[in-house]
């Protein structure tokens, strides 16, 4: 099996050399933005050409149908401290270097385990038979392929794109209707957020839910 | 397989400028979206990262992988009229993927579920792949010639004996530009009035409004224009499902401007979700609510009394009819606390400039012309019109509604909105054709059908179920042409399947097997042609906001279908008519559709269709960057000072368009313009439709009102519109905005009218609707006599319908298309915990909804899943619309031909619609009727 090879993305070209320190890539959903279209599940599905059953992103309503109703696209989060890589009996789950959790299918057996942990119910298993096409377990790549040779048909064919060897941002976060889901390096996703709330915080009656409802 | 169409690798050339979106809103402080781009080398973006992978990725590709290069082409959504770009990546005629079109100013790379799945559209596995044709009660596969050699001789026969009135054509808002000029040039051609499409459904209560209040009857601002709004007021549309990327310029708006959003509706929409003030009114009370605002605005003090003293008409007899709506009266009729009424008056009175944003929920209604005129009404008074911010965004349905509408694919006009005068838009039109007048009156039964509006889509079937001594014309109707058109859309489903059953020959051209094709209980006569999708053939599309774009081919159309202006052509020669079909004034098509545009932009003066030249608007394809989000104006580069979408009025190749309608605040050349003077200088009771000293457009040469040019509506030279736009006059003229319609003689002012199903029987005495009609569009219409007491104590609940966020439409493409069908597999009646509780109902249960007989013998009737939310009111039942392929309990899976049953079939909410048409356009009331509902 091929390994990746990643390079490090650089965090500032500043200086004459510039600083190199490893990306960390996260996603945001600013729940004040998603309005719940579906755009990224289906970008996601026509991108890494999804099976049928599998959602790697999905979208869901808090509140359906009533003031405060909020919505939010959750695909894997890639978390740090992962609890899927932590409690994988087999280490089929692992880190890239920058960040991005991937599973590897050749190693994976299926046990499940992963989605005890997942605080966000991530991993999907296609239905159908186990050893199917996109094998045991199916998660979000981050658009970053999976241990394969980027680009490869094998990769294409368990993973899907490879998006990030590209130098692009994941499909969902890239079509997203109101800018809602951010991808991206975690220091520019916290810009991102500190912007916005910068932004809507100067006048809290636009955003505040006991003056928009005062009946309720 | 689906597997077959992924692609395996992509080479970037853009060197890892990959920006990101995120950063693209225009709403962080000091980055602009152009500021961003330069920025991104500098490591603000991802970008950053870009150069060294790509290299990797080459390297890798190099070795072992399979390197391809992918043609991008640019394209535009072919689903709503938002009109979206997006980059299409193919190989090899294959189109293997998408790429978000980051420049395009209107929706900057976002797509919503619909634009994500437009390429299944072409890749699904349910295209329809070969015409087919039902004989014996099986379908069969035939082939093109013998298909359309059949159904011209059959057309010739029935034209024969029953002449050309015999035949209605139901076009389509998904046809581009140039597909629906020449679809209405066939209409002519062949010698009927007998054609419309979906905007008479959509948006024709709109057009009628708005058009006789301020002389055009499209949206005046744009989406882009709303990030320049300090209150967005949005009533009858639910932004986030509908015009999904719409919001993204809202929420702009809200998070830059702390504009207020207020939405009014009797749901608690996914948009309400994000509103500063929801306010909860009874389905079909628009005109009550509206009035009690202005009359809050005017007790205040707020109104804009510059605005209503030069620039309108009859503000006296507005205040007239608004003394009956005082507030306790309004909150009575509509169920809005006073409270509210007062408090959304002051958020928009203190919040200018605002804009208005309405759709369906007003449009489709008996009294829909009185809602718009409404709305149109409040934005006068609060001196919203004719500026950046304001305005009334009007939210059009399919991607090309606008344009069809605009190229009069409707049985009341020619292209351009010249009606149908025999010896007027007649003439000027076969004057653009370059054929003989005669000749054309020659291909019509006599002049007098000829100058008469023909069936609408709304109400068609009737030509073919009522005696003829009912009808308007004395044939009734033989031959039916479907095509990108789901019946399923238009309600009385159970009348239209008695008239589907009963028609002689009925063709069905789509990409997909549509409801149409099934529902009939027939042996024969129905043909199905496939169609390519939108993204199989070119042309331009107009927008919701008259931004014209053009629409590259992605792939050639797949199977064996063919575009729809091949199929035009092909019935054309078939027919005999051919070679005069295809000469022009500007000389015989070679180019196509390249020749058609042409041939638009020289007959389409009324609303200056006539600057969008075919080299501009492929220029502006490649300098979307160009483009400043708020103004949509280019600054440098080829397109420098032009608006993006060349906006009508574009008046001349070197006018910029007109973004923001009505705005006297700039010069004519640059996009301004007065209110038209579409009514003469003086109205019959004598007072002045001319603008006030002092309002007209900056730079103008008279400073004044004035009437409208000399023969600019057929002046083919473009030497009216150079002179007057060289004197700072627009050709049109400087009017005043009515709130008297003289001419609408039931309502010169709009009124608020009972719905025919009113839940209220105590208001019906007065608040009565019209009275019946007869020959309205060819067909008796009732309003009266069906206005009963008593349907209201069987049928206790409020039926509404309206969009999910997947689909569109009669849902045909969509639920063909399974990423989507994924999302939303199934249909089902949104109630209240309360109505369920009272019946038993729990989540998820089968019940039946049931509604009025109306004109039939029997109530009609589905059979639906409940969904049990607070998102309704516990006095109504929501149904979505777009499905189809079961009716009343009756799964017609069997009727598709074999392999064509799409991935989502369930009952039609139009089954159970109930009767009722606009008074002025006959749209249908789909948003108030009643219903009950029982456990299945
Ligand atoms: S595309 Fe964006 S707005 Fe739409 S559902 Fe996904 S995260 Fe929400
Ligand atoms: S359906 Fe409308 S909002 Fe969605 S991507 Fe297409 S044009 Fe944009």
């Amino acid at each position: 099996m091929a390994t990746t090879n990643i390079t490090i993305p650089a965090r500032s070209a500043s200086g004459p050399e510039g600083k190199h320190a490893p990306a960390r890539m996260k996603f945001y959903v600013d729940t004040k933005r998603c309005i719940e279209c579906g755009g990224c599940e289906v970008a996601c599905k026509n991108e890494n050409n999804v099976p049928p059953g599998i959602a790697r992103i999905r979208v869901v309503t808090v509140n359906e149908g009533q003031p405060g109703e909020t919505n939010v696209a959750v695909p894997c989060m890639h978390c740090s401290n992962a609890p899927c890589v932590s409690v994988c009996p087999v280490d089929a789950l692992f880190h890239r270097a920058d960040g991005i959790v991937h599973v590897n299918k050749d190693t994976c057996i299926g046990c499940g385990y992963c989605l005890y942990a997942c605080p966000f119910g991530a991993p999907q298993f296609p239905k159908g038979s186990p050893f199917g096409k996109r094998g045991v377990m199916d998660k979000c790549t981050y658009c970053a392929g999976g241990p394969e040779e980027a680009f490869s048909a094998t990769e294409q064919e368990l993973y899907g794109s490879n998006r990030i060897a590209e130098g692009k941002l994941p499909m969902c976060a890239s079509i997203c209707s109101t800018k809602a889901l951010v991808a991206g390096d975690a220091e520019e996703v916290a810009n991102v957020v500190r912007a916005r709330s910068a932004a809507r915080g100067s006048a809290a009656g636009s955003w505040g839910w006991g003056t928009a409802y005062p009946n309720n | 397989m689906r597997g077959g169409f992924m692609k395996l690798t992509r080479v970037t050339e853009s060197g890892g400028q990959y920006p990101n979106p995120a950063l693209m809103d225009g709403l962080q402080t000091g980055v602009s979206r152009r500021g961003f781009i330069t920025a991104a080398g500098m490591g603000v973006g991802l970008a950053a990262m870009g150069p060294s992978l790509v290299k990797e990725a080459k390297a890798a590709t190099d070795t072992g992988g399979n390197p391809r290069k992918l043609n991008q082409i640019k394209t535009i959504c072919g689903n709503c009229a938002v009109g979206c770009g997006f980059i299409a990546e193919v190989e090899n005629d294959t189109w293997v993927s998408i790429e978000p079109w980051f420049e395009h100013p209107i929706n900057q790379g976002s797509l919503c579920s619909k634009g994500s799945a437009a390429r299944e559209h072409v890749i699904s596995e349910k295209r329809l792949k070969s015409p087919m044709k039902l004989d014996g009660g099986k379908w069969k596969r035939i082939s093109w010639d013998t298909a359309m050699s059949e159904i011209t001789a059959k057309l010739q026969d029935i034209r024969k004996k029953h002449g050309p009135d015999a035949l209605m054509i139901l076009g389509s808002a998904h046809h581009n530009n140039e597909t629906s000029y020449a679809l209405r040039k066939f209409a002519a051609f062949w010698g009927s009035n007998n054609i419309d499409h979906q905007a008479r459904i959509c948006h024709s209560t709109t057009v009628a409004g708005i058009a006789n209040t301020w002389g055009y009857g499209a949206m005046t601002n744009s989406m882009n224009d709303i990030r320049n709004s300090q209150c967005v007021f949005i009533i009858g549309e639910n932004v986030c499902t509908s015009h999904p990327i719409a919001m993204q310029h809202i929420l702009t708006a809200k998070e830059e401007n702390k504009a207020q959003i207020i939405v009014a509706d009797p749901r608690f929409t996914q948009t309400a979700a994000f509103a500063n003030k929801f306010v909860q009114f009874r389905s079909g009370t628009d005109v009550a609510l509206i009035y009690g605002l202005i009359n809050v605005i005017l007790e205040n003090g707020w109104e804009d009394k510059s605005m209503i003293n030069d620039r309108t008409y009859g503000f006296s007899d507005l205040k007239e009819e608004l003394k009956r709506y005082d507030l306790e009266t309004v909150s009575d009729i509509t169920g809005v606390p006073v409270a509210d009424i007062v408090h959304s008056a002051r958020l928009m009175a203190e919040n200018r400039p605002g804009t208005l944003i309405w759709a369906m929920g007003g449009t489709q209604h008996a009294n829909g012309t009185s809602n718009t005129r409404s709305y149109a009404a409040l934005q006068l008074v609060l001196g919203n019109m004719g500026k950046p911010g304001g305005g009334c965004n009007i939210f059009r349905g399919h991607d090309n509604v606008q344009g069809a509408t605009d190229l009069g694919v409707l049985s009341n006009t020619l292209p351009g909105y010249y009606g149908l005068g025999v010896n007027t838009a007649y003439k000027h039109w076969s004057n653009v054709w370059g054929v003989e007048h005669n000749w054309i009156k020659s291909r019509f039964k006599d002049e007098k059908i000829m100058g008469k509006k023909g069936f609408t889509v709304a109400r068609w079937y009737e030509g073919v179920l009522m005696d003829t001594k009912e009808l308007g014309q004395d044939v009734n109707v033989h031959a039916a042409f479907y095509w990108g058109h789901s019946c399923n859309s238009q309600s009385q489903m159970d009348r239209i399947k008695t008239a589907l059953d009963k028609v002689e020959l009925l063709v069905d051209i789509d990409p997909f097997v549509t409801t149409t094709s099934i529902l009939p209980d027939r042996k024969d006569g129905v043909y199905i042609l496939p169609a390519a999708t939108v993204y199989e053939q070119a042309g331009s599309v107009t927008n919701s906001n008259r931004d014209i774009q053009w629409r590259n081919q992605v792939v050639k159309p797949v199977w064996e279908s063919r575009k729809d202006l091949d199929i035009i052509l092909d019935l054309a020669d078939r027919l005999g008519f051919g070679k005069e079909f295809k000469k022009s004034r500007n000389g015989a098509w070679k180019e196509l559709p390249e020749d058609i545009t042409r041939e638009w932009n020289l007959g389409m003066r009324t609303i200056g269709m006539t600057g969008q030249t075919v080299e501009r608007m492929k220029r502006q394809q490649e300098w979307g960057h160009a483009f400043d989000l708020k103004t949509k104006i280019a600054e440098g580069g080829p397109c420098d000072g032009e608006q993006w979408g060349l906006p009508w009025p574009c008046w001349t190749d070197k006018h910029p368009g007109s973004h923001v309608l009505y705005r006297t605040s700039i010069p004519v050349a640059e996009g301004g313009m007065g209110f038209r003077a579409r009514w003469g200088p003086k109205a019959p009771d004598g007072r002045t439709l001319l603008a006030g000293k002092g309002s007209a457009p900056v730079d103008s040469s008279l400073n004044e009102g004035y009437a409208e040019m000399k023969n600019w509506k057929t002046d083919l030279t473009g030497k009216v519109f150079e002179d007057a736009i060289a004197k700072g006059l627009a050709p049109y003229g400087n009017g005043r905005a009515r709130f008297h319609v003289w001419t609408m003689k039931d309502d010169p002012v709009p009124k608020h009218r009972e719905p025919l199903h009113s839940p209220r029987p105590d208001l019906i005495t007065e608040w009565v609707t019209y009275d019946d009609v007869k020959d309205h569009y060819r067909v008796p219409t009732l309003f009266k006599s069906l206005q009963k007491k008593d349907w209201v104590e069987k049928y206790p609940l409020i039926l509404s319908s309206g969009r999910q966020v997947e689909f569109e439409g009669g849902g045909n493409s969509e639920r063909n298309c399974w990423w989507l069908v994924e999302l939303q597999p199934e249909m089902y009646a949104e109630i209240h915990p309360r109505l369920a509780n009272n019946n038993r109902i729990k989540h998820g249960d089968l019940i039946w909804v049931e509604s009025p007989e109306d004109t039939d013998t029997q109530p009609s009737r589905i059979k639906v899943k409940a969904k049990v939310t607070r998102r309704v009111s516990p006095d109504m039942v929501y149904l979505p619309f777009h499905w189809g392929g079961v009716m009343s309990g009756k799964d017609l899976s069997h009727k598709y031909p074999e392999g064509y049953v799409p991935y989502g079939i369930g009952e039609s909410a139009n089954t159970v619609t109930n009767y009722g048409y606009d008074r002025i356009t006959q749209m249908q009331e789909t948003k108030t009727g009643l219903c009950r509902i029982m456990k299945a």
